[in-house]
């Protein structure tokens, strides 16, 4: 049974309830950060932990809130795990800290976090809202790491700062700056959403 | 310190060339949901105005008064959260005891407010850019003004497009998603004008 629910929560999580094509929620720093792949990847990291730590923390203090002041507990306990993980990349990467300058912040009004610990921590056990978190931070994650290899490439003609392409290469600064990654996001919306109609219209 | 930059510079500078929605990229969540008509942008566009004025007074009070004399600016994010969520909430209390009409036509957003990024953006740019009390009072309102004005010219394309063929995998956020790329194309017409970093 237990395993069973594991593997619906990662399914779900991955698939048809990613929160970034099936929600569309917390798509502002999906846009902000995808212009080099090392500040995404950093940025999925702390992503990840944080909404495994603050949906475990809500879990476990699920019976003992008041659900009038709920909201503000749990932005509370989203906000000291942002401060962690702040405080730990100004201490070992202090660059990529600097890029990332107040997106790592407004980690905390990501919309992810709060509706995973609304919809999903408020009524199931800590461990399971645990791996729960972790499965739609890397849900939430592979979408943004994919974005952003396409606007490394197509923007400096590098991956994770190595150049690629070489001389021949010419950028194209606009997938660096804003309409390039409102762009590859509404491709990236597009292809999964024809996929999948196609998906259904077989099975139906 | 930026003390070098006017403030009617910073105001118009967070209207067009750094639109805090077009090319910071915050208040999406919102932008998205609620750009389906112009009347209810509208009403959400004059709440923002009005909260991301305050609370970015409130932040930076908060911030040079508070938390850079006791050594606690790590503590920056509970606190700017704390006052925002808080604002929201008195306000809306206070709206709702004085004018029915105001709430009815205002209230049902403030809640949204408390979890749109943008507010708390906007509190955090201008703490790491190092503004000056003044600067950020203009920067705070050229910045709600300049989401307000991308929201309601969304809301209005949208109107139009209502009626439009969209392709099916498109209809919903992907369409609006390359609506607002086009609008942050047009939006980078305004860069050079003013600079602010």
């Amino acid at each position: 049974m237990a395993g069973f629910k594991i593997r619906k929560v990662f399914a779900d999580d991955l698939g048809a309830n990613n929160p970034v094509f099936a929600q569309v929620l917390g798509i502002c720093s999906t846009l902000a950060v995808t212009n080099v792949l090392k500040n995404t990847v950093v940025m999925c990291v702390g992503l990840i932990f944080v909404t495994a730590l603050s949906n475990m923390t809500v879990s476990l203090l699920r019976k003992y809130m008041p659900s009038r002041i709920r909201m503000m507990v749990e932005t509370l306990i989203i906000a000291s795990s942002v401060i962690i993980v702040d405080i730990v990349l100004k201490a070992f990467l202090p660059d990529v800290s600097r890029q990332l300058g107040p997106y790592v912040g407004l980690i905390i009004t990501n919309c992810i976090i709060m509706g995973r610990a609304e919809a999903f921590a408020l009524s199931n056990p800590p461990g399971l809202s645990f791996l729960d978190g972790i499965a739609s931070g890397i849900g939430y994650s592979y979408v943004l790491i994919a974005i952003a290899i396409v606007r490394e490439i197509m923007g400096s003609g590098s991956i994770w700062g190595y150049p690629l392409l070489g001389d021949w290469w010419t950028n194209w600064s606009i997938m660096v700056m804003a309409p390039g990654a409102f762009f590859m996001l509404a491709i990236f919306i597009w292809i999964v959403k024809g996929i999948r109609d196609k998906e259904e219209g077989e099975s139906s | 310190m930026s003390e070098g930059i006017a403030f009617y510079a910073i105001f118009f500078a967070a209207i067009f060339t750094n639109n805090i929605l077009l090319t910071n990229y915050l208040g999406m969540c919102s932008f998205l949901a609620v750009s389906r008509e112009v009347s209810t942008s509208e009403g959400l566009g004059g709440a923002v105005i009005f909260v991301m004025t305050a609370t970015s007074v409130l932040n930076w009070l908060a911030y040079h008064y508070i938390l850079v004399p006791f050594d606690l600016v790590y503590l920056r994010y509970i606190v700017f959260i704390v006052i925002i969520a808080a604002f929201v909430q008195l306000v809306e209390m206070v709206i709702e005891r004085i004018s029915d009409k105001l709430y009815a036509s205002l209230g049902i957003f403030l809640p949204l407010i408390t979890v749109n990024c943008a507010i708390l953006g906007v509190s955090l740019f201008m703490v790491i850019r190092n503004y000056t009390f003044f600067n950020s009072v203009f920067y705070g309102l050229g910045s709600g003004i300049g989401w307000t004005v991308a929201i309601i010219a969304m809301a209005g394309i949208r109107q139009k497009m209502a009626r439009s063929r969209v392709p099916k995998g498109l209809t919903g956020a992907g369409i609006t998603l390359i609506i607002a790329g086009i609008m942050a194309l047009a939006f980078m017409g305004f860069s050079g004008m003013i600079k602010i970093t």
